[in-house]
């Protein structure tokens, strides 16, 4: 029952990174109807950034200039080559996002190399005993980054005339862009606070009990796609609850490894696109996708 | 570039290789309420959209002429410059934002004011006096509203910005005729107010009576244009848009169907 609680609790505090991550995504596609294939690299670009300045500035100022960093990679991808593109066919733009994917992800991988690299963040490998469970300091830390930061996002997105710009525009642009709304502003808006969101989420994939930033890290951040597809692309709450479903199912799935071994290794990388599969079978829209709300 | 209120001159609009609007012009004086009439497919939305440059959300642009509102240019700007300017439309159809509640549709109306808090709080205040009902479902959704409270919405979430120049796309679409009356006589309050209206209307009986200048628009070009009152007095346009066939082919009507053996099942909607 302890080793449930802990994988449980795992899980959540997994699925609440992926949820960032997921919230990234949903947030760009709201704003601009593009999927975007992109986003791994924005959130290895924000850990690179931390990853290279902790040394000399200390972690929160590198923590806060690799967010930074991301967010400007993710404004700097909108302006220089979504813009441009504006008008075209929705799908052939998110294939420009594979193609900005692969630029970024081969100069970041470049960079990096064969190093894992630490982010320097200050809980190290402390562990947190209470009764039968244990629970790694770095996983509570992300747990209650992830809520405050989702808390914080979705509150603004309710709230704030920037939410309701985003709102509005995520309803039909041509009707928000005749109340006023700049379009062009919402959309590099949403691709910066994706960015600033991906480089948070950056740094609790790399933290103990994983070893480090690398080449690889851009692939765990892909995971958060089934999450975000699962709870429905157009939708925040969904991208909530499909991050957790991602994350606890994974966190299961490794943890039962031994008695599943029937299946074959690496089982827990493969359930959340099992989950994906099977939830849009049954709800093709994802839990919580959308669809037309309206009284004629 | 001569004239206060919103003036259009030689206006050409095409989407591609199709002209929608031949060498349009037309002007809205200060203060007064203009219709433009025409049937489907005649440009009428064009020619707002062309005003408010969201052409370019339906693959189109302006090929030719200008239009600019107190001899200001507008055929250059943003959408959004545009509503700074002073221009707000309410598209046909009404478009309200379904998804968001009956106040937020409010905030996103006020995105593009110039004005501040204090502004922004006396346009809400009006739009609440005009429409009591909006102050009443603020929290609903408005895909929940009803069709003329949606128009309602509309109509409220366009005075936000506190336009000078207000365009209506045919705001008695789709709805029931006292609904209509009732939209009519806040288009009359509204600009009793203050704003000018270019109201865009299928429904002519309502748009004449509104109006003090009217436009006929036909196949992207202007027709016929004068005074509201002459043109509804014109036989053209009676026969046309009011449904009104002059008096021998009305007894030619009336004698053909009483010859005419009739449905009986169709009896119970008849008159």
């Amino acid at each position: 029952m302890s080793t449930f609680a802990e994988l449980l609790l795992n899980g959540v505090s997994l699925g609440s990174v992926y949820a960032l991550i997921a919230l990234g995504f949903v947030v760009i596609f709201r704003a601009t109807e593009v999927v975007n294939f992109a986003h791994a690299s924005l959130l290895l670009a924000g850990g690179y950034v931390t990853a290279t300045l902790h040394d000399d500035i200390g972690f929160w100022p590198a923590l806060l200039a690799g967010i930074a960093g991301a967010a400007l990679v993710g404004a700097a991808v909108e302006f220089l080559v979504m813009r441009r593109y504006r008008g075209a066919d929705h799908s052939v733009l998110a294939i420009v996002t594979i193609g900005v994917d692969i630029l970024l992800t081969t100069e970041l991988t470049r960079r990096i190399g064969t190093d894992v690299l630490a982010l320097g963040d200050p809980w190290g490998d402390a562990v947190l005993t209470v009764g039968p469970i244990s629970l790694a300091h770095t996983r509570i830390a992300a747990f209650v980054a992830a809520a405050l930061l989702i808390t914080a996002f979705l509150l603004a997105f309710r709230y704030t005339t920037w939410g309701v710009a985003m709102r509005a525009a995520a309803e039909s642009a041509e009707t928000a862009a005749l109340m006023g709304v700049r379009l062009g502003r919402v959309s590099l808006g949403a691709w910066a606070v994706a960015g600033g969101l991906a480089a948070v989420a950056a740094l609790f994939l790399t933290v103990f009990p994983t070893p480090g930033l690398e080449r690889a890290t851009s692939l765990a951040a892909l995971k958060a796609f089934p999450a975000a597809i699962l709870g429905g692309l157009d939708s925040t709450t969904g991208a909530l609850v499909g991050g957790l479903l991602v994350g606890v199912t994974e966190s299961l799935a490794t943890g039962y490894q031994s008695d599943l071994t029937f299946l074959g290794r690496g089982l827990g990388d493969l359930a959340p696109y099992l989950v994906m599969t099977a939830i849009l079978l049954i709800r093709p829209a994802g839990l919580f996708g959308t669809k037309e709300l309206a009284r004629v | 570039m001569g004239g206060s209120g919103l003036v259009v001159r030689d206006l050409s609009v095409g989407y591609g290789p199709v002209r929608a609007l031949r060498q349009v012009s037309l002007e809205v004086p200060e203060g007064a309420v203009v219709t433009v009439l025409g049937g489907n497919g005649a440009g009428k939305s064009t020619l707002l959209r062309a005003v408010c440059r969201t052409l370019s959300f339906h693959g189109g642009a302006v090929t030719g002429g200008t239009v600019s509102l107190g001899g200001r240019r507008l055929d250059r700007l943003s959408p959004d410059r545009v509503v700074a300017a002073g221009v707000s439309q309410i598209p046909e159809g009404r478009r309200v934002f379904a998804r968001m509640t009956v106040a937020d549709n409010l905030r996103a109306g006020a995105l593009g004011a110039t004005g501040g808090r204090a502004q922004r709080a006396a346009a809400l205040h009006r739009v609440h006096e005009l429409f009591p009902v909006l102050a009443v479902r603020a929290q609903q959704r408005a895909g929940l509203l009803s069709g003329g409270e949606q128009q309602m919405l509309a109509v409220g979430r366009a005075l936000m910005a506190t336009p000078g120049v207000l365009l209506l796309d045919e705001p008695s679409l789709g709805l029931a005729p006292m609904m209509a009356e009732r939209i009519a006589d806040t288009v009359r309050e509204i600009n009793a107010q203050g704003t000018s209206i270019l109201l865009v209307e299928q429904n002519a009986a309502l748009a004449l009576r509104l109006a003090s200048r009217a436009y006929v628009l036909e196949v992207g070009e202007v027709t016929l244009s004068g005074p509201a009152r002459q043109l509804a007095a014109s036989d053209e346009v009676r026969r046309r848009y009011l449904g009104v066939v002059d008096e021998d082919a009305a007894a030619d009507a009336s004698r053909a169907t009483a010859t005419l053996p009739s449905l009986s099942r169709w009896e119970g909607d008849a008159e």
